[in-house]
């Protein structure tokens, strides 16, 4: 049986200096891995932690193997898998544009509801959404726009923590 | 009070030497001026750091790994920026895959110019990112001692590695504070020394059910240091198991003793890759699956559980799945099993370990690495082998390049002691004999350090002829000489039909003359029966040596194991018949 190619999503914990972000990206790119999408920001500012979350369809196997290829990297404090099957909670924010006008333009606006997306700036021919929340809800509403005149989309990539009382 | 406030070149050689460094391998140049300026100026403040001055960077970086292997210290480099750097990089991918700890301080263009294409300006941290364990841009004079201290602990410490720090050459004049290594401490980097005690005991209840264990031990036992070695020793002896080693791990345990079943993988002996495959334990000290020692993945010891000492996490399950991983470092985690297997008085089961040992002496009657000999021509094995004999109560230290020469030095030459066989594994670098022999020179100036060296590898760092003389280390290089570059000829006539496609190296220089051109001793033997004199004409010449043996052209490297099969389908020699090698055999290397 062909193992099987999913999406991950891996928490790395860094010491936040110079070239730690370009040596996380040069090992993936370098040992061949693929990444969907990749977040980094500051999260502790008195230690100067940052988390960089990455998401990475590849096998269970292939994951583990960049899990430890990650730790080997000296500012690299911790390097965890928190997909969404392993108690993972993840988010993502999208802005999303629509240009349309009449009877689309309605319909853009009542999706938009239903998904609790929020408008930030409106002409008469357009809108831009912007809507938080797992990947698939945002995949599934740029699928709902584009009959409706989605126009372009901007995504900040997933950000994922634990559930529970587990601490990175 | 003390006075701290220093250059940032002062701050360089004061970090050396509260690092107790005391030897650097370098190249001077215009972003490095000022730390050469300072190291001219050292006699004057008594500082004891000695600069061996090299022909290449490539040589300095291996230079400084042969120091650093054969030593256990930590191997410093000095480069200027851009081709200094880039000149450096081998030796740095070298020494990171063979997990050796150096310290290479380069040179930048003043701050302000970094990023504007200056002369001799290159991305160093960025070209050499990959090629390091870690590297550091230096951009203000106040991180400059720490970053110092730090590249030192995190060379040194956990999975050895080098690491690069690269200094603008404006940084260097500023003065700044000095603090000293007692007050660095990295703020995150901590690498686990001691493993899960549970664990160990899982590991040792395997040990004492094994009924055809064996140890299969690697480069992490000698970084590990003497420590580690004396108690591979004594675990190897209360076990009574059998013994084999990789390349790098040889000399860990004592080469010509009865338990040591000789080198395995690619060119090891028959009965160390058929106990691989037929084992029921696998006691994985200190090395890392290799693909060298592999061979076909699938069907590597199929029916064997298998415990892993590794540093190293990220080595686990890396390419072979482990029954009990022990993260820790060698001696740390070899001192609780000892203890541990004492205590809990476990014993081994006998029986079945005298009948494997009867199995793994029927295959040690193979003989695998018997050869025919000449009266006439030199063989290469019996050149090797009467070296061996001849310098074997010398304490020598042997350096290599890569191919054959590098294969029939690991086969034929027998290690009493650890740090004593340096040569470049995993990434195979030809060139890299030379400059490391010159670098366990300088580290064990009263020793016999020979370079055992193909015609061809040796040409492509033979500048550092001029180090040797100019410092008076007396390094002996001891070339075999098949006028090929023997292991792509090995190659080629196994898997391209014997189309020896530029694998000869036509107008070799007169090697004699070549030594003498350089103000060394040149030797050249052609025949058998000058061999033994000749060598001792070598070692006790008090000066450096080029020895050309000229050997018999046609030699393979065997036994091998072709690319793509597993350890029971090994070649063992030329009469074997030779099996078609499969399409996919022939992509791997």
């Amino acid at each position: 049986m062909e193992p099987q190619i999913s999406k991950h999503t891996v928490s790395v914990l860094v010491d936040n200096e110079p070239g730690v972000l370009a040596r996380v990206i040069g090992l993936i790119s370098g040992r061949g891995y693929n990444i969907d999408s990749l977040t980094v920001a500051e999260v502790d500012a008195e230690k100067h932690i940052s988390r960089i979350t990455i998401v990475a369809p590849s096998t269970e196997e292939t994951v583990n193997k960049m899990i430890s290829q990650l730790e080997r990297i000296v500012p690299v404090k911790k390097a965890v898998n928190i997909t969404y099957e392993k108690q993972g909670i993840e988010r993502e924010m999208a802005l999303v544009k629509v240009v349309s006008t009449g009877e689309k333009r309605v319909e853009s606006m009542r999706l938009s509801d239903v998904f609790r997306a929020r408008v930030i700036d409106t002409t008469h021919d357009s809108f831009v959404f912007e809507l938080n929340g797992s990947p698939r809800k945002i995949d599934s509403f740029i699928d709902l726009m584009k009959p409706l005149g989605l126009s372009e989309v901007s995504r900040t990539g997933v950000v994922a923590i634990a559930r529970g009382t587990e601490k990175m | 009070m003390v006075n701290n406030q220093l250059t940032g070149a002062q701050m360089v050689l004061k970090a050396l030497e509260d690092q107790q460094v005391d030897t650097i391998f370098g190249y001077p140049g215009g972003a490095v001026l000022p730390i050469y300026d300072e190291l001219a100026k050292t006699k004057e403040n008594n500082h004891q750091i000695r600069h061996f001055l090299v022909r290449h960077e490539q040589g300095a970086s291996h230079a400084a790994e042969g120091y650093a292997r054969s030593s256990g210290k930590v191997g410093v480099m000095l480069v200027t920026s851009g081709p200094g750097v880039t000149n450096a990089v081998t030796g740095l991918t070298d020494a990171m895959m063979d997990s050796i700890p150096l310290v290479c301080i380069s040179g930048q263009v003043p701050t302000h110019l970094i990023g504007t294409d200056a002369f001799q300006e290159c991305d160093a941290v960025g070209i050499t990112r990959p090629c390091t364990k870690h590297n550091w841009l230096v951009k203000n004079i106040d991180d400059l001692s720490r970053i110092l201290h730090e590249a030192f602990y995190v060379a040194s410490s956990g999975r050895p590695g080098p690491v690069l720090v690269d200094i603008p050459k404006d940084i260097q004049f500023q003065i700044g504070t000095y603090i000293g290594p007692e007050t660095i401490k990295h703020k995150s980097y901590r690498p686990k020394l001691k493993a899960n005690i549970d664990t160990i005991d899982e590991a040792l209840k395997l040990i004492s059910q094994a009924e055809n264990p064996i140890f299969y031990t690697g480069g992490g036992v000698i970084n590990s240091g003497n420590a580690a070695v004396q108690l591979l020793r004594e675990f190897v002896r209360i076990t009574g198991f059998p013994i084999t080693s990789t390349l790098q791990g040889l000399g860990a345990y004592p080469g010509d003793d009865e338990q040591f079943i000789g080198m395995l993988g690619m060119h090891g002996t028959y009965e160390a890759n058929m106990a691989m495959n037929k084992c029921d334990l696998m006691i994985n000290i200190g090395a890392r699956f290799d693909d060298r020692i592999t061979g076909k993945i699938d069907d590597f010891s199929p029916n064997s559980k298998k415990i892993h000492i590794d540093i190293d996490p990220s080595s686990i399950n890396k390419i072979v799945d482990v029954d009990v991983a022990l993260v820790g470092d060698v001696a740390h985690v070899l001192e609780d099993a000892i203890k541990l297997w004492k205590s809990k008085v476990y014993k081994i089961n006998k029986p079945s370990l005298k009948e494997w040992w009867k199995t793994i002496d029927k295959w040690k009657e193979k003989d695998s690495l018997k050869f025919e000999n000449s009266k006439d021509t030199i063989k290469p094995q019996h050149a090797i082998q009467r070296l061996y004999e001849l310098t074997k109560d010398k304490d020598a230290f042997i350096t290599t390049e890569v191919g054959q020469h590098q294969m029939w030095a690991a086969q034929y030459y027998k290690f009493a002691k650890p740090n004593r066989w340096i040569t470049s594994g995993a990434l195979g670098t030809m060139g890299f004999g030379l400059p490391a022999a010159i670098g366990a020179q300088v580290a064990h100036p009263d020793k016999l350090v020979i370079d055992i060296a193909g015609e061809a590898s040796i040409l492509m760092c033979i500048q550092e002829m001029s180090t040797a003389i100019q410092h008076k280390l007396p390094v002996k290089i001891f070339i075999i000489n098949n006028q090929y570059m023997g292991m792509v000829r090995q190659w080629q006539e196994l898997l391209h039909d014997k189309r020896y496609s530029h694998s000869y190296t036509d107008a070799l220089p007169d090697f004699v003359k070549l030594a003498e051109a350089y103000g060394a001793k040149g030797i050249r033997v052609e025949k058998s029966k000058d061999l033994d004199k000749a060598i001792n004409e070598m070692i006790d010449f008090d000066g450096p040596v080029i020895f050309d043996c000229v050997v018999d052209e046609n030699e393979n490297v065997f036994p091998m194991i072709p690319a793509g099969k597993p350890h029971n389908e090994m070649l063992l020699g030329n009469e074997t018949e030779k099996e078609e090698i499969s399409e996919e055999g022939k992509v791997l290397v």
